[in-house]
């Protein structure tokens, strides 16, 4: 078939989007699932205590006929929007007054269901509220990605969105929803555990830098190894982390008994110690990897010149090699970041510490609220970090090849 | 000058480069040509010693350039290769200034002298500074690279297939810049192609190899008239050669002198720098037997018969 019969339908469907106006897929699609969650699924869930099951409240059984009428009104303005317009800003304002419109209902919700100085009563967010929110996020992630952000404002638009939340936080809004009443129970351990989450993930992640730049180097300079090394690195990423975490246990218990050394310096068989050692040893082949392949990328006519211009191989491999291969080293970064991030959740079972004791010891309690003190943190910080890491990324990839 | 001798790399089983010797003089423009894998590269990055060699060595002004470190040696020396190597995440300017930053110099002076560069390379500095390698077309990165190589004021410069990525304008263009540049700067050049016409047009002497053996090194007449074996005469081409020959005279150079009474208005005026291959085809297409060699100003100087001509293309 030629190219003029596949340029064709074109003209001809801008034509039929000029006399009748589009419908956004996307923008109906979330609508669908917004609209399920406000009507379908329980807005708020109401527990007489922490541990019994919920008892499911709509919106409109909850909050004063005017507000329910208020909420519903701005959602279908919400929904209409991101059904017809185009302009991303617009679908974005939409996105955001959705947001707060539902966080604010979910706060009066919570604080229409409580008594005055109860402190025993749990209201909690329900299904429907998180599918409404699921579902404006993403109606406002597309809505960005459509605005094609700079790395600069993407990170700004990070940070607006985090002193947003923490502004809010601050202020008591939430203070009656029951996740929050459950972090004024935990309020100082929270505290403890985002320092060791925060720790194990970026001092993991620090050993394998050092550890794995130098390797990714030897084995781009020594093509014969690479292979060893990578599958050797391979088969450690393929242990489940519970088991790795298992298999340290008994070696560095052993460490610990038999070199009084290493028990002064905190090295146990449970413990922080044994998890930082699988993330390390996690963190290693992403890191290798790409090291191997940025270098891999860096053209070997640039290489010749800069030594047939007299750098040595030092300042060749620092001021040329990893110069242009950074980016793509600084991608195997973030995968090891988010995934550390991710996985010190689990090290919590072997007593590392960090947000996933709140995250078991909820499981162990069948306390949802408890699950959810450690989880949200756990997303909102792996999140972060891979913003932040592809606006570097990016920021550093300016100059193409 | 560089002096060659003996220069060996062996690979294995591979000679690459085998008991090469040969002169260099200062000023001048030596071409290597060879099929490939015939050791061209192999023998100029041991000039440089990016490879170390296995036998023989270099003399660089009467200094074994063994003597120092090879970082230290490529620092005073260009290298311009194929597909230029421009350092892509740095600009125009910063790429000029690499080896001028490696010698520490004053930033006063590099500019000047990456300025002076690229106004002799036909750039406008105030433009092209600032860019980086990817926003320029191929030729200007092919000039770029020049730039950068001569930027330290190497006695001598290093070229492997210059401009075996630009297309023929362009590389004639750039062929002619660079006999300017070698006039301007007196730069000693080494340079290495696959291709036959342009090692004619550019070298003083000519080096060709074969399987790691220099066959003959000489003047280009003298290897269009004397091949030394009957591989060389295949390279120049047999079956051109008179023209090749042609083509190495220039008008000024074989015109006759006027007789008294001769106005030399001839039809036909030629400037003195045309080559006697170029006078010819221009006679035979026009169906005369004489033109007119002015100098510049058209003032006539001489004159050229298609006799005198032929006679040229045959060897002394
Ligand atoms: N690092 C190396 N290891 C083994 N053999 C090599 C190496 N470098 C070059 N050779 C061999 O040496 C010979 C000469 O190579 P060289 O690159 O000098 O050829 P060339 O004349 O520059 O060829 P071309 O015109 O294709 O660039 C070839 O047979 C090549 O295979
Ligand atoms: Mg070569």
């Amino acid at each position: 078939m030629s190219t003029p019969g596949f340029s064709l339908p074109r003209p001809a469907s801008a034509q039929q989007s000029a006399a009748l106006p589009r419908v956004d897929r996307l923008g109906a699609l979330l609508t669908l699932l917004g609209a399920a969650g406000l009507f379908l699924l329980p807005f708020v869930t109401f527990k007489a205590n922490r541990i019994l099951p919920g008892d499911p409240r709509g919106l409109a059984q909850v909050l004063p006929v005017w507000a329910t009428c208020g909420c519903w009104a701005t959602l279908a303005a919400v929904a209409a929007v991101v059904l017809f317009a185009v302009n991303a800003p617009l679908r974005l304002a939409a996105a955001l007054a959705g947001i707060v419109v539902t966080g604010t209902a979910l706060a009066a919700a919570a604080n229409a269901l409580t008594p005055a100085h109860n402190l025993i009563v749990r209201v909690a967010a329900g299904a429907g509220f998180w599918l409404l929110l699921a579902a404006l996020g993403l109606l406002a992630a597309d809505a960005i990605t459509r605005m094609r952000p700079g790395p600069g404002t993407r990170v700004l638009l990070l940070a607006a969105f985090l002193g947003a939340v923490g502004l809010t936080l601050a202020q008591g809004t939430f203070d009656n929803v029951s996740v929050m009443r459950e972090y004024a129970v935990n309020a100082a351990a929270f505290a403890v555990a985002a320092r060791q989450h925060i720790l194990l993930s970026l001092g993991s992640l620090g050993a394998a830098v050092i550890v794995s730049l130098p390797l990714g180097i030897f084995c781009h300079r020594v093509p014969r190894l690479q292979p060893g090394v990578l599958s050797a690195l391979n088969i450690i990423q393929t242990i489940p982390s519970i088991a790795l975490f298992g298999i340290l246990m008994a070696p560095l218990g052993a460490l610990a008994a038999h070199v009084p050394l290493a028990a002064a310096v905190g090295i146990r068989g449970i413990g922080a110690a044994p998890a930082a050692l699988a993330l390390f040893l996690y963190s290693l082949l992403p890191i290798v990897a790409n090291t191997v392949a940025g270098l891999k990328r860096v053209s070997p006519a640039t290489v010749e010149a800069a030594l047939g211009m007299g750098m040595t191989r030092r300042q060749t491999l620092m001021s040329v090699e990893l110069v242009l291969a950074l980016p793509v080293v600084l991608t195997g970064i973030r995968i090891v970041l988010v995934q550390n991030i991710g996985l010190v959740t689990v090290a919590a079972l072997i007593g590392g510490g960090g947000f996933g004791t709140f995250v078991f010891g909820g499981i162990g309690q069948a306390a949802t609220d408890l699950v959810l003190l450690g989880a949200i943190p756990t997303v909102v910080l792996a999140f972060s970090a891979a913003v932040l890491l592809d606006a570097l990324v990016e920021r550093l990839d300016r100059v193409p090849q | 000058m560089i002096v060659i001798e003996n220069l060996t790399k062996r690979y294995g089983e591979t000679m690459a480069v085998d008991a090469v010797s040969m002169v260099i003089e200062r000023n001048s423009i030596a071409v290597i040509v060879g099929t490939s894998g015939s050791g061209k590269s192999t023998l100029l990055r041991m000039i440089n010693r990016l490879i170390e060699p296995t036998g023989g060595r270099v003399l660089l002004d009467g200094r074994d350039t063994g003597s120092e470190p090879g970082y230290q040696l490529r620092r005073r020396i260009g290298y311009v290769i194929q597909g230029h190597g421009l350092f892509p995440h740095r600009t125009v300017a910063e790429n000029i200034g690499t080896v001028p930053r490696l010698l520490a110099w004053e930033e006063d002076r590099i500019r000047a002298r990456t300025a002076q560069l690229l106004e002799a390379l036909q750039l406008d500095p105030a433009v092209y500074s600032g860019k980086y390698p990817h926003q320029l077309s191929g030729g200007q990165q092919q000039r770029v690279g020049v730039a950068r190589a001569l930027a330290a004021e190497p006695a001598v410069l290093l070229m492997d297939e210059p401009f075996g990525a630009l297309d023929p304008i362009i590389r004639e263009k750039a062929q002619d810049d660079l006999l300017d540049i070698q006039r301007k700067f007196g730069t000693t050049i080494v340079l290495v192609t696959h291709d036959i016409d342009e090692a004619f047009r550019l070298g003083d002497r000519v080096a060709v190899m074969s399987e790691g053996r220099l066959l003959q090194y000489d003047r280009p007449e003298v290897l269009v008239t004397r091949p030394a074996n009957p591989l060389v005469a295949r390279m120049t081409g047999s079956a051109e050669r008179a023209m090749r020959l042609l083509s190495l005279t220039t008008a000024g150079e074989a015109a006759l002198p006027l007789t008294a009474g001769e106005s030399g208005a001839d039809a036909i005026v030629v400037p003195t720098s045309a080559s006697l291959r170029e006078v010819l085809s221009e006679l035979l297409w026009r169906g005369s037997e004489c033109a007119t060699v002015a100098d510049a100003n058209g003032a006539p100087l001489g004159r050229l018969t298609v006799a005198a001509i032929l006679a040229r293309a045959r060897p002394a």
